[in-house]
C-alpha cells in the first residue's frame, strides 16, 4: 500500500511538472497571444483539413476546441478563463449572448467574402444587419422516417403524424419550441404565434397525438432511431443527416406545412485576443471553395450561394437539405418571444407531457 | 479553556453547514419570490396550487411510494438472507458495487437492455411470448429506479438485523412462539429503525428523480424533479423552479419527521 501511494504521488508530481513546462513553453513561443487563433466549435463540425490550409495561408496557429451544448459554450465564454477568438453558437444562443454583451461587432469591410452568402440568409430577425454574426450552416426541423418500418406508407406533412396507423411509433425531440411549433404549423399558424387561442388549440391537438407518441427524448433520439426503436422521429435536419449515414433505411422530409429554419453562426466573443485573426478566419471559411469542402464534409446545408454551385449535384439538388423555393418560403426563424412567452410555451409543453395515454 | 478548544473544532463543521446547507436553502426560498422578469411576487406559489402542479406532485408521491414499497419488499428478505450466508462481506460488496457506477451510465445501459431489439426482448421472443414494449413504460421506470435505489434500502436493514441480539430469538423460540410470530413480534419491531432509514434513503431521492424520467420513461412520467430541471435549464424561470424546490424541501422535512427514530 505504502509503495502504491508513493508511486501515485510520483506520477502526480510528474504530471503537474509537465503541465507547468507545457504552459511555460507555450508562453515562451507566444501561443495564446497574437499568432494563435482559438476556435470554439461543435464537435466534428468542420473539415479539419481546412484548419491546416488556414494555418498555411495565414501563418496563424489554430487551437481548435469543441463543445456539445450552447449552454456549456456560453458558460465557458462568460467565465472567461480561456480566450476564444471565434465561436459558433446557434441563433437563439447568439441572441442571448448579444443581449448579455458577450460579443464583439464584426467589421464587414474585413470580410469581402460575405458577398457570397445568399441574401435570404442575411439580415435575419435575430441579428439585424449581421452586426454580430455570420451564418455558418443552416437547417430545418423535420421528420425522420424508417422506410422499412413504414411498409410503403408515406409521410409528407406534420398532419401525417396524426395517422392512427402510427400508433406508438413516434419519437419527439424534447424541445418546447419544436413540438409546439410543429403543432402550430400543422394548424397553419406561424411557429412564432403568441395568440392564446391558437396556442391552446395547438396544445389540444398535441394531446390527441399522445397515442402515437412512444417517447419524448433528448439526444438519445439519434441512437433510438438508428436502432429502429420507432418508425418516426421529429428531429433537426443536422441530426437527420448524421443518422441517415448510420442506417440506410432512414430518410428525412421537411413537412409541406412549413417548419423552423435554424442557423449556426460564427461570432467573435468579447474575450477574443486575436480579433484581426478572427476576421481572417471567418473570411476564410466563407471562401466558396472552402465553404463547399466544409459543407461536403459536415453534411449540413451551406448558406453560401457560390459554394452551393461548386457542390456535386447529388448534394445541391437534394431537396431534403436544400428544400425547393416554395417550401423555403414557409420556413420561419424562431423569434425571441421574450421570457414570459417562452415560459408559457414551456408550461403548455409540460402539460402536454403530463397528458397520459 | 477546554470548552474553547472544543468550540474551535466546531468551526469547520459550522462553516460547512452554513455555506452548503443553510445558504442554498435560503437562496432557494429567496428566488421563489421572484417572477421571470425579476419582480417580487407571490404568483409562483399561487401557480403551484393549480391542477397541473398538484397533479404532478401527486404523481411524484405515487411513484416514489411505489418505488419505496417495491424496494422494501425485495430488500427485507434479501437483507435477512444476507445475515444467514457464509460470505457476508462478499455478497454485501456485490450489492454495493453497482452504486459505484454513474447513474446515467446505468440508465443508458437499460436503453439497450430493454430496447425492441435488446436482450430482454430476445429472451421473451425465444420463450414464445413475443416482443413487448418495455422501454418507456411505467414498468421500466419502476424497475430501473428500484434497481438504482435498492442498495440504500438493503444496507440499513442489514445493519439492524446484524445488531439484533440473537438470544432474543432463542427466547421467543423457547417460549413457544411460531416463526411467523417471532418475526412479527420480535424481529420486525427490532429492525424498524433500519426499515425507517431505508425508506428515507429511497423515498426522498425518488421524489426528485429526473434524468431517468426522460431516459427510461421517455417523459411519460413527469415528476417534480423534471419540472425543476426544466424551469432552471430551459425556461430560465428560476422563481417557479425554486418554488417547486421549496415544496420538495418541506415534503422531505415532513417525511424525516414521520420516520424519525424513537429514542
Amino acid at each position: 500500500m505504502k509503495r502504491l501511494t508513493r508511486a501515485f504521488s510520483v506520477i502526480f508530481l510528474i504530471s503537474f511538472g509537465l503541465m507547468y513546462v507545457t504552459y511555460y513553453l507555450n508562453q515562451a513561443e507566444g501561443y495564446g497571444g497574437k499568432n494563435t487563433l482559438t476556435v470554439y466549435n461543435w464537435g466534428d463540425y468542420i473539415d479539419e483539413e481546412l484548419l491546416e490550409k488556414f494555418e498555411e495561408e495565414t501563418g496563424l496557429k489554430v487551437i481548435y476546441q469543441t463543445f456539445d451544448s450552447n449552454e456549456a459554450m456560453m458558460t465557458k465564454i462568460e467565465q472567461g478563463g480561456t480566450t476564444f477568438d471565434v465561436a459558433v453558437p446557434s441563433e437563439y444562443a447568439m441572441s442571448k449572448m448579444k443581449d448579455e454583451k458577450l460579443l464583439l461587432p464584426i467589421d464587414h469591410k474585413k470580410i469581402p467574402n460575405l458577398k457570397h452568402i445568399e441574401s435570404r440568409f442575411m439580415n435575419l430577425p435575430f441579428d439585424p444587419q449581421n452586426q454580430y454574426s455570420i451564418p455558418y450552416f443552416w437547417g430545418t426541423v423535420g421528420i425522420v422516417y424508417n422506410k422499412e418500418k413504414l411498409k410503403g406508407k408515406e409521410i409528407k406533412s406534420w398532419n401525417g403524424l396524426w395517422n392512427p396507423d402510427f400508433k406508438n411509433q413516434i419519437l419527439l425531440a424534447d424541445g418546447a419550441r419544436e413540438v409546439l411549433g410543429f403543432s402550430l404549423n400543422s394548424l397553419h399558424h406561424s411557429l412564432n404565434d403568441t395568440n392564446e387561442a391558437h396556442l391552446q388549440a395547438a396544445k389540444a391537438k398535441l394531446d390527441r397525438l399522445t397515442p402515437n407518441i412512444k417517447a419524448i427524448v433528448g439526444d438519445e433520439i439519434k441512437m433510438l432511431l438508428v436502432n429502429e426503436e420507432a418508425a418516426l422521429g421529429v428531429v433537426w435536419s443536422g441530426d437527420a443527416s448524421e443518422i441517415m449515414g448510420e442506417n440506410e433505411n432512414l430518410d428525412y422530409v421537411v413537412p409541406e406545412e412549413g417548419s423552423n429554419l435554424w442557423f449556426d453562426n460564427m461570432v467573435i466573443p468579447k474575450t477574443a485576443k486575436n480579433v484581426e485573426g478572427a476576421h481572417k478566419f471567418i473570411n476564410f471559411m466563407l471562401d466558396p471553395e472552402n465553404a463547399a469542402k466544409n459543407a461536403e464534409y459536415v453534411g449540413y446545408s451551406t448558406p453560401n450561394a457560390e459554394a452551393l454551385k461548386l457542390l456535386p449535384e447529388e448534394i445541391s439538388q437534394d431537396e431534403r437539405f436544400y428544400p425547393p423555393l416554395e417550401l423555403t418560403k414557409k420556413l420561419e426563424v424562431y423569434k425571441n418571444l421574450g421570457k414570459k412567452m417562452l415560459s408559457h410555451y414551456n408550461e403548455l409543453f409540460l402539460e402536454f407531457k403530463m397528458h397520459r395515454k | 479553556m477546554q470548552i474553547r478548544t472544543r468550540n474551535l473544532y466546531l468551526i469547520p463543521y459550522l462553516t460547512w453547514i452554513l455555506l452548503f446547507v443553510v445558504a442554498p436553502i435560503l437562496l432557494i426560498v429567496y428566488y421563489s419570490f421572484f417572477n421571470v422578469d425579476g419582480q417580487f411576487t407571490l404568483g409562483n406559489y399561487q401557480k403551484f396550487f393549480t391542477p397541473v402542479y398538484l397533479k404532478m406532485t401527486l404523481s411524484s408521491f405515487w411513484y416514489a411510494l411505489l418505488i419505496t414499497i417495491i424496494s422494501l419488499l425485495i430488500a427485507y428478505p434479501t437483507a435477512y438472507w444476507l445475515t444467514k450466508t457464509k460470505h457476508k462481506q462478499l455478497w454485501l460488496l456485490l450489492i454495493i458495487l453497482p452504486s459505484w457506477i454513474n447513474l446515467l451510465l446505468k440508465a443508458y445501459a437499460f436503453l439497450g437492455i430493454f430496447g425492441t431489439y435488446g436482450p430482454t426482448n430476445k429472451l421473451l421472443e425465444s420463450l414464445g411470448i413475443g416482443t413487448q414494449q418495455i422501454l418507456f413504460t411505467d414498468f421500466s421506470f419502476l424497475f430501473v429506479s428500484v434497481y438504482i435505489f435498492i442498495p440504500f434500502m438493503i444496507l440499513p436493514i442489514y445493519n439492524a438485523l446484524e445488531e439484533m441480539n440473537h438470544s432474543l430469538l432463542d427466547a421467543a423460540n423457547d417460549l413457544g412462539a411460531s416463526q411467523w410470530t417471532t418475526f412479527r413480534r420480535v424481529i420486525f419491531p427490532l429492525t424498524l429503525d433500519g426499515v425507517k432509514s431505508g425508506c428515507q434513503a429511497v423515498f426522498i431521492p425518488a421524489l426528485s428523480l429526473f434524468m431517468i424520467t426522460r431516459l427510461v420513461a421517455g417523459n411519460r412520467v413527469i415528476t417534480l424533479g423534471t419540472a425543476i430541471e426544466q424551469h432552471f435549464l430551459v425556461t430560465q424561470d428560476w422563481g417557479m423552479g425554486a418554488t417547486i424546490a421549496v415544496f420538495l424541501i418541506i415534503a422531505m422535512a415532513f417525511i424525516m419527521m414521520l420516520t424519525r427514530k424513537r429514542k
